[in-house]
């Protein structure tokens, strides 16, 4: 396999509080090839936007990343600060929010949004970077591009601005994107065209795409790699079909089942008992084992063990061998 | 964004203005009626029952009331105010001599609480936990609290009794442009507006500043400004064109109506540093019962208020798109 795009190696996030450091992003490791869209999954508190934001760059303090490396086509980019870490920020890591109505600025045409963001980096004169910007809007599928560069944001639909937020975030042609929740505040009509559009864009252009998200139906058509984090942890990584037909990690499974996935049949339709533990109150050992059906002594002693090569499930036990204790 | 209905909105705001300015012209005409007859303090001891007569025909006084109205806002509309019952001359003659005066006086401390309260605003906000914009929050809760007169005589303490450096009273010298008298001119003149321009606007100052940084601490947490970014803008232009143009949006509705108060409260700055304009003359107008003057004066108040208040409300036209539009265009 050729160098990633994006390589993350023990990614720790820290925000020191008065009750003690909490670490909302663990040892996180994992990697991004060229066009390949990562999505990564689990319940709301387990840490995937604050990775998102910790590659970018965008951590507000005082979380802070505290251990780990993040590389970018094999440059080192964790240490970067201000202006440096700014010219990478859109250049080669492009981000796209949740929430299409309250991403764009109110005040300013959206043409006036996309030039501002080429000039910033790309070496081209204003009536280029204009060029590029209707051309930008057009290939994100806005109708009338020409002509919809000199609207405000108030005047487009919901699914319409997060394509324009879509074109913002590709405009200077990043070799990497962050997706964070990209359609959770969309229409659920609307919501498969973006997934469609984000897909084949980056399919075309070669871009990595991290995509969080909490819909395994986004996942299934979207993605081509899985990461299942659980309080600060990757607890299971690998590809989407074997990670969605036979997950190994128990909270996967649980996960799979809280979400009605036609494939699997209706009798997995549950939920997972108990609730994430606070990351100021982590439990001793595996921080799933008090919801684990299948958890064992050693489950609540020891640590759960780091994925293997990167790949599998961060367990003991792990599915399908594990047995249900009664 | 459609034209025509802009234009029926600033003709609804126009026509609204207007009202309040009927509203204020029966108040001002009414003080005539109320405020005893002015002919007993004009004429002195030895009147004649024609000298009276005469005094009351000239002035009009001897007209029903509604037509006195009529004639009185008639008269106001077109600048004239009627004869200062102090003075013997004609109110808009007074008033034209002492405007300039004011305006240029509240023009300064205006000009001066809007640039330094918005760059204060922005740099208080932009470096919240430093130290440099504590100091500056904290030295503020001074401006808002003391009052006007106090910081005027404290000014006057320190830098003219105390240091001798500038003038405690007066415009200093002037030039004449046509009917306008500038102090822009002269050295003297200059001086002269400093401490009158800082006591006038202190207030104002600290107050656009602190609400331009507590509107901009809130613009700043906005999703447009994350998202502005992430796209990897300069923090210039994140802060400046991205963030201020959203926190003025607020700020306006507030800075109009201080500015209209700045001109309200010359009064007392006028009175303090002896300023010869139209608060002086208003407050010496008060003294004489010199009602013309009186009226004159809050006729000129209200229509500076109605003014701005319209203006206001155009610029907020010009910065949100938003209210342009008359309908949502959602394609
Ligand atoms: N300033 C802070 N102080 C303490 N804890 C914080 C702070 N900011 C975030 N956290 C914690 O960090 C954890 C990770 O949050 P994060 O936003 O990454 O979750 P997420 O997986 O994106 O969830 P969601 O699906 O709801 O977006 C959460 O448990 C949150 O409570
Ligand atoms: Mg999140």
């Amino acid at each position: 396999m050729s160098e990633p795009i994006l390589s993350i190696r023990n990614l720790t996030v820290e925000i020191p509080t008065r009750q003690g450091i909490l670490r909302p992003v663990n040892g996180v490791s994992y990697d991004i090839g060229r066009g390949e869209i990562l999505g990564v999954v689990g319940e709301s508190g387990a840490g995937k936007s604050m990775a998102g934001n910790a590659v970018i760059g965008l951590l507000s303090p005082p979380a802070r990343i505290a251990e780990g490396e993040i590389h970018v086509n094999g440059a080192r980019i964790d240490q970067l600060k201000g202006d440096a870490m700014r010219r990478l920020r859109g250049k080669e890591i492009g981000m796209v929010f949740q929430d299409p109505l309250t991403s764009l600025n109110p005040l300013l045409r959206i043409g006036d949004q996309l030039t501002e963001t080429i000039l910033a980096h790309l070496p081209l004169s204003r009536s280029q970077a204009e060029e590029r910007a209707v051309q930008a809007l057009d290939e994100v599928g806005i109708p009338g591009a020409a002509e919809r560069v000199n609207s405000y944001p108030h005047e487009f639909s919901g699914g319409m601005r997060q394509r324009v937020v879509i074109a913002l975030a590709l405009c200077a042609e990043p070799s990497l994107i962050i997706a964070d929740e990209p359609t959770t505040a969309l229409d659920v009509s609307v919501q498969a065209q973006i997934i469609a559009l984000l897909k084949q864009l980056c399919r075309n252009r070669g871009t990595a795409v991290m995509l969080i998200t909490h819909d395994m139906g986004v996942i299934a058509e979207a993605a081509d790699r899985v990461a299942v984090m659980y309080a600060g942890k990757l607890v299971e990584l690998g590809p989407v079909r074997e990670v969605l037909t036979t997950p190994r990690h128990p909270y996967t499974d649980g996960l799979m089942g809280s979400t009605p996935l036609a494939s699997r049949g209706k009798d997995r339709l549950h939920q997972i008992p108990g609730a994430m533990p606070r990351l100021d109150s982590l439990p001793q050992g595996c921080a799933f084992h008090p919801r684990c059906p299948y958890a064992q002594a050693q489950c609540k002693a020891d640590p759960a063990p780091k994925l293997n090569e990167g790949e599998g499930a961060a367990c003991w036990f792990p599915l399908p061998h594990a047995t249900k204790v009664a | 964004m459609s034209f025509a209905f802009m234009l029926a909105y600033v003709i609804q705001r126009v026509i609204q203005s207007a009202l309040v300015l009927l509203v204020v012209g029966l108040v001002a005409f009414s003080m005539f009626r109320f405020v005893g007859d002015p002919v007993d303090n004009m004429l002195g001891q030895e009147r004649t029952q024609a000298d009276i007569d005469r005094l009351r025909t000239q002035l009009g006084l001897d007209q029903p009331f509604p037509v006195q109205y009529v004639k009185f806002l008639s008269g106001a509309a077109q600048g004239n105010f009627g004869v200062s019952y102090r003075q013997g001359r004609p109110v808009s003659e007074i008033l034209v001599q002492r405007a300039p005066a004011t305006l240029e006086l509240a023009a300064v401390s205006g000009f001066l609480a809007i640039t330094i309260g918005i760059g204060l605003g922005v740099f208080t906000a932009i470096r919240r936990n430093g130290f440099t914009a504590n100091a500056i929050m904290s030295l503020s809760l001074i401006g808002v609290s003391l009052p006007t007169f106090l910081i005027g005589i404290l000014l006057i303490y320190l830098f003219s009794v105390e240091l001798g450096w500038l003038p405690s009273f007066g415009r200093g010298e002037t030039v004449q442009i046509g009917w306008w008298s500038t102090g822009f001119l002269t050295e003297s003149g200059l001086k002269a507006l400093i401490l009158p321009s800082i006591t006038l606007g202190l207030y104002q100052m600290t107050l656009i500043m602190r609400l331009v940084r507590s509107e901009m601490l809130e613009v700043l947490r906005q999703d447009y400004i994350r998202f502005a970014r992430a796209r990897g803008l300069r923090d210039r232009a994140v802060n400046f064109r991205h963030a201020l143009k959203n926190t003025l949006v607020p700020v306006i509705t507030v800075t109009g109506l201080q500015l209209g108060s700045i001109i309200a409260f010359a009064i007392i700055t006028e009175t303090v540093f002896q300023w010869p304009g139209v608060g002086l003359l208003f407050i010496n107008a008060i003294q004489f019962v010199d009602i013309p003057v009186m009226a004159a004066y809050l006729m000129l108040i209200s229509v500076m208020f109605v003014g701005i208040n319209l203006i206001v409300d155009l610029l907020y036209f010009a910065i949100d798109p938003r209210l342009r539009a008359d309908r949502t265009k959602a394609h």
